[in-house]
């Protein structure tokens, strides 16, 4: 007996055997097909000055944890690439649902990086309003929050809106139940969604060979009946075209996809952790060799698309950018205490009364 | 007319659905079938697939999306098949749902109500008759409802729905069927209101959800004795009506807490806590607690000896008045 055709086709799923590589290192174009790029010289520039200013803002973090400022602070040093290049893909209606360390997806949907590190200084558990930038709240406890970009998606079908939803979220977090019944859900229901995954090989100090046996990540979204793809997560232009075919595909009702951007977190996992126990400095090297903005510049730079008037104007906005980040988190108080009590129910109980006028009592004896 | 709290439940969904087009409803199981205890029956065939749908088998899958949905701005109200297959949700709810209209500082509203039948008495197998609800009534920021009769049923699912706050509402699984002359829509005492379900003096139960008839069986038996027993119903453990109960008790001098779910850490133990702060010169004898053992839930052939019935409720009565 024959067999029958499978639908979809596994084949028509399975991601390309070779990452997407549009840029190569040494910042030299390649035609790939599949991968027309859509964009004008303002958007060239546009892609360098985001990840200018992700790498500046990133420092800043980093400086103001040291000095002190901050608990704790989660680098992107590296995935700039992978960050801006997938968000760009994204037009303004479209919603973005984040791990914590997309400074640099968020500084392309307009969220204010000073708000961002009010979560990072303590002062609020997060700062910013999701649907001002539609920018979902950083989320900390692993891939919970590609649920959460699936529901948003499903609403958005179910309502008739053009709208696309992509979560970033880890290779460590493709072993979670979340980012499973996320993939399954979307799927079954052909959710404008796209899972961008930012493999930097690690999950703090576990490598990827411990976190799964799939040939590749992207290779898991066969299992879901959607397609995967797989990029270079340190060529900027891989990464938005990559992103921009999912996200295409999701805009014209053809349900969801799964990214792979292959790239590499240069810092350690947070401040707190010492990447020098479980990663060796000839790979950081080799990774460093392939820097994402060192190879766009050159790109640039022979497109003639970077002058030094160009550098000097990024320059200016960077720092303008890091010394509002200072501004705003140096010695800034925490938050009025008896706004603990204010958001937590829209209707709070009357314990709350109770509560409250307990608190006043001890700021008042302070 | 008679209704059962199962009709009751249905019909605050279909009114609900037809009141407000945000609100959509999903689970496993409660399309085509109408849920495994029909409380989802016909509302497929009446709002159509798309407000009424079936979802891949994966509870954690069905409240992150519903959190997702209802940052949209729709209003979801998703079902948990059983009591015992909730714990898969359990970080969605306890750190999602619960806490992300307070992480987004008030920007983020989550009006997701999320539906667990529980409870024992039906001769299920495991996993089917637990009654988790003292995990959730720790979390700040849902709400905990368990109604006892079927105007409850009705009246409380209602108001989850419409609340802008996050509901878990535990409906009492044993009491589907039960029966009470009511006519709907009907309308009661809105959240963070204890009913006094009877009014005696001799000493007061305080119960909710499966309890409540269990407890006025109790009020009823306990006349032999010639015990007159107040029967109080706290109807939502938060918010949680210390008021109605103090008053009560104030009355009484006695109070029995009495719940399904083991005794130790159990909600009972808020509850005597809560007396016993506000009300302690009021007591005759320290608040007594009433629930199933501190052992799992036991198998079918042996769950009348777990579960808390007239018996063991009038023993702990007897001790408490003889204290």
């Amino acid at each position: 007996m024959a067999a029958a055709p499978l639908t979809p086709d596994p084949a028509t799923l399975l991601p390309s055997l070779e990452p997407v590589q549009l840029l190569d290192n040494q910042g030299v174009l390649h035609e790939v097909d599949g991968y027309p790029l859509d964009l004008k010289d303002e958007d060239f520039r546009n892609l360098y000055r985001f990840m200018v200013l992700a790498r500046r803002v990133d420092k800043q973090g980093i400086n103001l944890q040291r000095q002190g400022q901050l608990g704790v602070y989660a680098s992107l040093l590296g995935q700039e690439a992978a960050q801006v290049g997938g968000a760009y893909a994204l037009d303004e209606q479209d919603w973005v649902f984040p791990s914590y360390r997309e400074m640099g997806a968020a500084l392309v949907r307009g969220v204010d990086p000073g708000k961002i590190l009010q979560l990072f200084r303590g002062t609020w558990l997060s700062d910013h309003d999701p649907h001002a930038t539609h920018f979902g709240l950083l989320s900390i406890p692993i891939a919970t929050q590609a649920l959460h970009a699936v529901g948003f998606a499903m609403g958005a079908k179910l309502d008739g809106k053009d709208l696309v939803v992509m979560s970033y979220f880890g290779d460590g977090a493709t072993s979670e139940g979340d980012a499973h019944e996320a993939m399954n859900f979307a799927a079954v229901y052909d959710a404008p969604c796209v899972f961008y995954v930012q493999n930097n090989q690690y999950a703090i100090s576990v490598p990827l060979s411990k976190q799964t046996k799939a040939p590749t990540i992207a290779h898991k979204a066969v299992g879901y009946g959607m397609p995967g793809y797989r990029c270079d997560g340190n060529d900027v232009l891989a990464s938005y075209a990559v992103a921009k075919q999912a996200v295409e595909r999701a805009r014209a009702g053809e349900g969801p996809s799964l990214i792979e951007a292959i790239t590499y977190r240069m810092e350690a996992h947070t401040t707190a952790d010492d990447p020098t126990r479980y990663r060796t400095a000839e790979e950081l090297a080799e990774w460093n060799a392939r820097d994402p903005i060192a190879r766009f510049e050159t790109f640039l730079t022979k497109e003639g698309l970077l002058d030094d008037a160009f550098r000097a104007q990024i320059d200016d906005e960077a720092k303008a950018y890091a010394a509002r980040m200072r501004e705003e988190i140096y010695d800034a108080p925490h938050g009025d205490p008896l706004e603990l009590f204010e958001h937590v129910y829209v209707e709070p109980p009357a314990s709350y009364d109770e509560q409250r006028a307990l608190l006043r009592r001890e700021l008042e004896a302070q | 007319m008679a209704i059962t709290m199962a009709q009751a439940l249905n019909t605050a969904l279909h009114d609900a659905m037809e009141a407000d087009d945000k609100v959509v409803m999903f689970g496993e199981d409660v399309g085509t079938l109408g849920g495994v205890f029909r409380i989802t029956d016909k509302l497929q065939e009446r709002f159509g697939e798309k407000r009424c749908f079936d979802t891949p088998l994966a509870e954690s899958g069905i409240v992150g999306t519903a959190i997702g949905m209802a940052m949209y701005g729709y209003k979801p109200v998703v079902e948990m098949q059983f009591d015992g297959f909730t714990y898969p949700a359990f970080e969605q709810i306890v750190s999602h749902l619960a806490k992300m209209p307070n992480r987004s500082r008030g920007t983020v509203q989550l009006p997701v109500v999320v539906r667990i039948p529980y409870g024992g008495g039906i001769g299920a197998v495991e996993h089917h008759s637990e009654s988790p609800e003292a995990f959730f009534s720790h979390v700040a920021g849902l709400k905990i409802v368990s109604p006892g009769t079927p105007s409850d049923g009705y009246s409380l699912l209602r108001r989850a729905i419409d609340s802008p706050d996050p509901v878990i509402f535990f409906e009492p699984k044993r009491r589907y069927w039960l029966k009470e002359d009511a006519e709907l829509p009907v309308t009661t005492e809105p959240f963070g209101t204890a009913v006094v379900r009877r009014q005696g003096t001799t000493a007061t139960l305080l119960a909710y959800g499966p309890m409540v008839r269990t407890a006025l069986d109790t009020a009823k038996a306990a006349e032999e004795e010639g015990w007159d027993l107040e029967v109080v119903d706290l109807r939502t453990l938060n918010p949680f009506d210390a008021k109605t109960v103090v008053a009560s008790v104030a009355k009484t001098g006695h109070a029995v807490v009495i719940h399904e779910a083991q005794v130790f850490a159990g909600f009972g133990a808020e509850v005597a806590a809560q007396i016993t702060e506000r009300a302690f010169y009021d007591l005759e004898a320290p608040v007594l607690r009433v629930g199933g053992f501190d052992v799992p839930y036991p198998a079918a052939k042996l769950e009348e000896f777990f579960l808390p019935d007239t018996d063991r409720i009038l023993d702990a009565v007897e001790r408490s008045l003889s204290f």
